[in-house]
Order: structure tokens, then sequence, then C-alpha cells
């Protein structure tokens, strides 16, 4: 029986509070804040992170597919699951997939992990979601949706057993986004929410719950997606839940809907707080629903370097204004100053460099041991030859051995923090730190590593890795 | 290796150096003519009397022909050299072998750059890869070792500042009596502790600036130097400390020590029979493209023991009436700093001390001088060190 093995969540470190966003365009404003991601971060760098977390402690030569789900995918053509394989140092073999266009797409991709799990045709799949949208300047969109990201790794045996799942598809034009469009559309309000998400919930559940022989009442927690905080309180009551005790609390105003991730957000948030013989429902809503249930056999173990939902949401911290967001998600043209030329790229060097650019690889010296970064072919401190193996990373801590504040240097978010950081395993890291607050900076301090967008030079994404404090 | 056999062997008889400064009138060509027949004005000679050329650029050269075409030299061996900031003075080191060696008799060292066309503040970027040490600036990348070293010394932050503060006054002073340098004004300690950061802990007056300029020099065999010009300046020596450059990458790198520049110092008195540089040297000119670069190559070319160079700036060790004035003219922080033809521009320094002839800024009765140019950046240092010295 297909199973949970792991979870993964990423909460980004910046929010934004939504008393700015009406200190901005005057009028009201919803309550708490909303997630946002940093202005190196995008629906790819963010998967890369959930799934990092999910693959604490696991082989990842074990994983044997991944899937990615996002509406937001930062190209229209090219895989961004190949991108995060590469990030996540899985093997060639795992099959890459990205579910998109769809805010039912975590879902799906989920269903059909699943389904490779169950028909034998993999062994792990790892199922990532992200979601980075858009809501017009001013719009409610705007207030409502936040970023994040989640990661569920499937597998033949696990603490959580797949128990059954049931879709249903139905096509409405409630909301949208144009191949052509930045920001997300809706339809008028109480036809979107009667016609759409509320009378598909309340029929699709009814239907699932009739086909499986269920009964609503026998969940422990449901996980259930809704457009807003609203429209939650409204499905709870229609389904006849108690909003109380029985529902997993969807975090509006802490993170705001993260789109194609959000059902599995809140499902990873009940997982993380579930006990043996909990049995969960995960209700997700998109031009139809998917819904799954899981019957939680042990309290799953945690692997103290896990963040999860819980840890992301505790460490955070706040935007000082609504212009820093409008920077950030580049709203507005801005001027950033005489400076030289921004970066240039060469895909050929990605390409020649892609180990060490995207899993992070250096070398360590087969005759005297000491590894470098980047990786050298002549050892530094034996001269030995080409007598090397290559050793990622990503998940090694270091201390800020040295740094500076680089007012000069370009970035949507100056002053760049140069970092000199000596990491476990005696080497160096020399690059930019990220999700940081200049004024406590300071040397020694404890960082890890983190696969953010270096730019856009030559009009495609550069990726590759920061440091930055750990959360 | 006879680090010492190119002692006293090749003579400067003549130098040239235009204004430094934003020469938006003048370009490269401009600048190489004027730089160049004054040197030849200077040493009495002229162009058809060149048996070889050197030139040295870093961004705003392509060849010899850089050198041939405004001069017209026709046919000649012309060669270009680039090794970052030390460009200049490694072009004249490779014309001294040329010279030493017996080969030429009559060569021509120039160096260049025209930073200001470029439309920005600041460096054009060298040696970019895609994503690897992206993003950074070179008051950044020497800001490193400022961090450092303070902690390494347990030197507050404003006690570093301070010394900082107190090295770019001293140079803007010297700069006042250089006619020919990019500032020519004081600058108090508070406008310097005061002014908008850069690069933390460096703030403006920290940097040098962006600056074009060229400078040039006639050398010939030292024994036949006296047919052109009776006082005439030796070469004594030099030194030269390259790589790995992987400092940012090395952990055994500290960053509070510049290793590369303490081994091209070393190299440079020995080769001119240097024993105790702090008594031996009477002019320095450092490479204080940054001031931080400035208070670490003290301690680097022996002028003072490791971690005592906040003690000896706040002595006043380094000012022109100090025991060793260090970068008369101004330095890079306000002479300014054409990449390539700053190395020269130390050289024209000391050959004017040496002789006598550097006005209200000359020192006492000095005999040795040593100028060092410092390409690359801490962790990634191409440091060039010449040590002249007047005719006996």
């Amino acid at each position: 029986m297909p199973a949970i093995t792991s979870t993964g969540a990423y909460i980004p470190y910046y929010r934004l509070k939504r008393e700015e966003i009406g200190r901005a365009w005057g009028g009201g404003h919803q309550r708490g804040e909303k997630a946002v991601a940093n202005f190196d971060e995008d629906s790819i760098t963010m998967a890369v992170e959930a799934g990092r977390d999910a693959l604490h402690g696991i082989d990842r030569q074990a994983i044997d597919g991944l899937y990615f789900a996002t509406t937001t995918a930062p190209y229209k053509e090219k895989q961004g699951a190949a991108v995060i394989a590469s990030a996540l140092n899985l093997k060639k073999g795992a099959f890459t997939v990205d579910f998109t266009d769809s805010l039912r797409a975590g879902t799906n991709a989920l269903r059909a992990a699943m389904d490779a799990v169950k028909a034998a045709s993999a062994n792990n799949v790892l199922v990532v979601a992200a979601d980075c949208r858009l809501g017009a300047p001013g719009s409610e969109f705007e207030q409502v949706l936040g970023d994040g990201a989640v990661a569920l790794l499937i597998g033949k045996e696990g603490s959580i057993d797949f128990v059954s799942s049931y879709t249903y598809t139905s096509e409405i034009i409630d909301q949208w986004r144009l191949d052509s469009q930045n920001f997300t559309k809706k339809w008028e309000d109480r036809f979107v929410a009667t016609q759409g998400y509320l009378a598909n919930v309340n029929e699709a559940v009814n239907a699932s719950m009739k086909e499986q022989s269920l009964n609503l009442k026998d969940f422990n927690k449901v996980a259930l997606y809704a457009p807003d905080a609203r429209g939650h309180q409204e499905a709870c009551r229609i389904l006849k839940l108690d909003s109380k005790t029985q529902v997993q609390a969807p975090m509006f105003d802490t993170v705001g809907n993260t789109g194609a991730a959000f059902a599995l957000l809140i499902l990873v948030a009940a997982v993380e707080e579930a006990g043996a013989g909990d049995k969960l429902l995960l209700i997700s809503y998109g031009d139809g629903c998917d819904i799954f249930s899981f019957h939680v056999k042990e309290k799953p173990l945690m692997s103290k370097e896990r963040r999860g939902v819980q840890g992301y949401l505790k460490t955070k911290s706040y935007l000082p204004n609504y212009e820093k967001y409008v920077r950030f998600r580049k709203l507005m043209e801005v001027e950033s100053g005489r400076r030289r030329p921004p970066q240039v790229s060469s895909a050929v060097v990605i390409h020649r460099d892609r180990r060490m650019i995207y899993s992070l690889n250096g070398s360590e010296c087969t005759s005297c041991g000491r590894a470098f970064f980047p990786p050298q072919r002549v050892c530094l401190y034996c001269q030995a030859k080409d007598q090397f193996k290559e050793i990622s990373l990503t998940e090694r801590k270091g201390k800020l051995f040295t740094f500076c504040k680089d007012e000069l240097a370009q970035s949507i978010d100056p002053p760049v923090i140069v970092s000199v950081v000596d990491l476990e395993g005696n080497l160096r890291f020399y690059g930019q730190m990220t999700d940081r607050d200049p004024e406590k900076v300071e040397l020694d301090m404890t960082l890890d590593l983190t696969f953010r967008k270096m730019g856009e030079a030559e009009g495609y994404y550069n990726y590759f890795w920061k440091c930055r404090p750990v959360r | 290796m006879k680090v010492d056999a190119i002692r006293d062997k090749v003579a400067i008889i003549g130098m040239g150096c235009t204004k430094f400064g934003e020469n938006w009138n003048m370009s490269v060509e401009d600048m190489l003519i004027d730089a160049v027949y004054e040197a030849y004005a200077d040493a009495g000679v002229e162009a058809k009397d060149i048996e070889a050329a050197w030139i040295g650029s870093v961004a705003s050269a392509f060849t010899g022909e850089t050198l041939a075409r405004p001069l017209k030299l026709k046919a000649k061996p012309i060669t270009r050299i680039e090794n970052a900031c030390g460009t200049g003075m490694d072009a004249l080191r490779n014309a001294c072998f040329g010279v030493a060696c017996g080969f030429y008799d009559m060569v021509l060292v120039a160096g260049v750059e025209k930073l200001k066309d470029s439309g920005y503040a600041g460096l054009p970027e060298f040696f970019v890869h895609p994503v690897y040490g992206q993003g950074f600036t070179a008051p950044g990348r020497w800001a490193l070792i400022a961090t450092r070293y303070f902690q390494t010394y347990g030197i507050k932050p404003e006690e570093g500042k301070r010394a900082l503060a107190k090295i770019a006054v001293k140079n803007h002073h010297n700069g006042t009596f250089s006619p020919k340098a990019h500032f020519q004004r004081e600058i108090t300690l508070e406008q310097a502790l005061n002014a908008p950061i850069i690069a933390w802990p460096l703030g403006l007056f920290d940097c040098c600036p962006t600056t074009d300029g060229a400078a040039a020099a006639i050398i010939c065999p030292a024994d036949i130097a006296k047919s052109f010009k009776d006082d005439y300046v030796l070469v004594k020596g030099f030194g030269v400390a390259i790589g790995p450059c992987l400092g940012k990458e090395d952990i055994d790198y500290k960053y509070d020590h510049l290793p590369e520049t303490e081994a091209a110092g070393r190299q440079a008195y020995e080769a001119a029979g240097i024993k105790n540089p702090r008594k031996e040297i009477s002019v320095a000119q450092v490479h204080d493209c940054f001031t931080i670069a400035e208070l670490t190559e003290y301690e680097a070319l022996g002028f003072c023991e490791l971690g005592r160079a906040v003690q000896e700036v706040e002595a006043g060790t380094f000012t022109l009436e100090g025991e060793l004035p260090a970068n008369t003219d101004g330095g890079l922080k306000a002479f300014g700093h054409p990449l390539g033809a700053t190395g020269l521009r130390m050289c024209n320094e000391l050959y004017l001390q040496l002789r006598g002839k550097a006005g209200p800024r000359q020192v006492k009765n000095p005999r040795f001088g040593l100028a060092m140019a410092q390409g690359g950046h801490p962790g990634m240092l191409m440091p060039i060190v010449t040590i002249l010295g007047c005719r006996d």
C-alpha cells in the first residue's frame, strides 16, 4: 500500500503584514500577514527547499521520481523538475514531471505518485509543490495569496498509509490567469464562492464519502483547501465539520493561500501534529476536487534537522513596508543606479559546471583528503593531479569567517553581504548571504546553504547557492 | 634564480605622466601621446630612438597596437602586458629584463587606463562566472580583510575605521602638493568617518576614485644612462608573487594579512640588498586602492610588525614628516587609479623623489624608494614590488 514516508515544507523568511498593503492602497485590509518569497526565490527554489526538508536522512539515490507541481513555473518551456532534481542531487534515472496550470496540480501530482508506487513503476516518488502567485496591486488576491512550498515522499511503506482517493472534475470559469498575464483573476465573488468552490467541494466530498463508504465524522483532521478564510469557514459549515477540533488550521493569517502547494501544506501541518491511529482527509480544489484519505499508523518520526511547517512558521522577518514587496516582486520599474553592467551568463559554462552549480559539488582529494570548493583538478594542499572525488556540500553548515556589506554591488535588496563561510568538513564557501538582517550579521554566526536565483542574465534563470543564517 | 641579477643594470632616464582624473576630453591615444612625449622630452630622446616598447593596460588596450598607432612607432617589438592593478609596473619589469640582458639599449614603457567612458562608477567586471563569485565589487572584496583584521587584533570597528580615515586624510593632504593628482584638496577626519558606507566597514573616503590617466618611462642600460641624464635613477630590484589566488576558497587563508605581498616584498628586498626595510627605505608608494590595503601593506612589506599598523598610523610614521613617508604624491586615494598607469605613476613619484624634484612633498635625502602595485584583492593578490635607488 502506498504511504507517505516523509514530509517537508518551506515557508519563505519574509512576511508582509496585511495592514501594510492596506496602508499602501487605502481602505481595509485582511487579518494577519502573508509569506513573501525573497527577491531571489521562485517556485523552483522554494520547491528545492521543501524537498531538502523532506529528504533529511534519506538516501537520495533511492528516489526514482520527482513530481513538481506549480501554477507559477518560472519557465513556460523547460522543465522545472529537472532543475529541482539537479539541486537535490537525485539520480539521472529519476522520472521528472511538471504538473502545472491548475490549483489542483499539487494533489494531481500526489495522485500520480500514489498510482506510480501502487503500480510498482516507482519505489519512492518525491512530490514537491510550490507557488509564488501575484494578485494585481490593490486587489483582494494581493492580500490573500502567499508564497510557500511543500514536499511529500511517497513510498511503499511508511507511517501514513494512503487509504483512498477520489477525483471530481468540473469545468468552471471562476478563477484564471492567461498565458500573457501576471496576475490571477476571478469572476464576481458570489458566483465564484457558491457555484465554484463551495458547490464543488460539497458535491465532491459527499460523492467520495458515499462511494468509499466513509463518514466525514470519522476523520480526526481534515486538510481543506479554500480560496480564503471566509470560504474555508463556509465550507466547514456546509460539510458540518467541527472547526475547533476536526479541521487543520489553514494558515490564512500566517502564510496565505499558496496555490498548488496549499492543500498539501495544510496536510503536512496536520501530519506534523497527528498521532497514531488518526484518520486524515485531504480536499483540494481547482476546476474540481481531489480527495484523499490517510491512516496514521504511527506517529511519524521527525528528524531534528527537519523544520517542517512548524519550524518555518516560527522563523520569520517582516518586510519593512509594501514598497519593498513591490521591489521584490518587480511590480514597478525601479532605477537601480548607474552600476557596472549586471551579470553575464553562458549556457555553456552552466552546462560544463552543472554539478558544481546545481549540486554544489566540491572536490575531495583522494591523496591528502582535503576538500575544496569549487572543485579543483590540482590539489592546493598536496598538488595531486586529477585525484579527487566529488562531494556535495548542500547540507553542510558553516560559520561566517569574514564578511562585508557591499552597497556598491547591484542588488534588489542591498547591501550584498559578501560572505566567506568556513563549512563543516574543513572547507570554505564564498558567496552571498540571503534571508538576513544586515544589522544582525556578525562574525562566527552559524549559516547553512540555500538554492537561489542569482539573476536573469541572457534571458534565462541563473540558479546557484547562497548562504543564510540558520532558520 | 638570481634575484639580484637585475640590480643596477637598468636606469630610468625619463618619465612622463598625464594629469590624472576624469579626463572627459582625452582618449586613450591622447593620454598615451601626452605621457610618452613628456618622457621623450625628459630623456632627450625621440620616437626613432626607441628600439622596443611595453604597454600596460588592464581593459583599455588591445595588443601592442595600442601604443604603435598613436605614437607612429614603425615595425617595433611592442608587447602588451596585463597583470591586474600591477600591470604598469609589470610592463616596466618586463622591459627591464629586455634591457638588462643586453638585447635593447632604448626602451619605452607606458601604462594607460580609460575608465570614465564606461558610464558608471567603479571598475568593470573582468572575469565573470555566470553564478560563482557573482555580484561583488572591489571595495566589497577588500572590505573582507578589514572585518577580519579588526577581529584578529581585537580592534573595535570604530578604532579601525579611525586609523583608516587617518590614512585617507594623509593621502588627501599629500595630494594637495601634486598638481597632476585627481584630488587636490584636504579632507577632515570627521568627513572621512562620516562618509556614506560603500562596503561596510569601508566608507566613501576609504576608496580610491575611478580615474583616467597614463604614465610612461624611458629606460636604458645603466652604463650608458649618464649620456642622457646626469641624475638618472637605478632599478634595484623587483618582486612579484602571484598565486594560487584561492584565498577566498582556502580555509587556511586567514584574511588578516597579505602573504603574497609579504613574499613579493621579500623578493624585492633580496634583489635590492635591503636588510631592514623600515630603516633603509626612504620613501614608499603603496597600493591604497582602499585604505585597508595601505594599512595591511605596511605590515606585509615589513614596515612594522603584524598587528602594529594602527598604532603606527596613530603615531604618524607614514606622513610626509614621518619616519617612512608613504604615498607622498597622494597615492591611489588622491592621485587616482587608472589601473594600467598606476604602477608607472608610483615609479614616477619615486623618480622625482630620488632626484629631489618632488617640490613641496619632497622627502629628505632619499636613497631607496619602494613602489608596490597590488593586483587583485585579498585571497587573490598579484602584488608587484619595485625598488629604485639614487645613482652612486
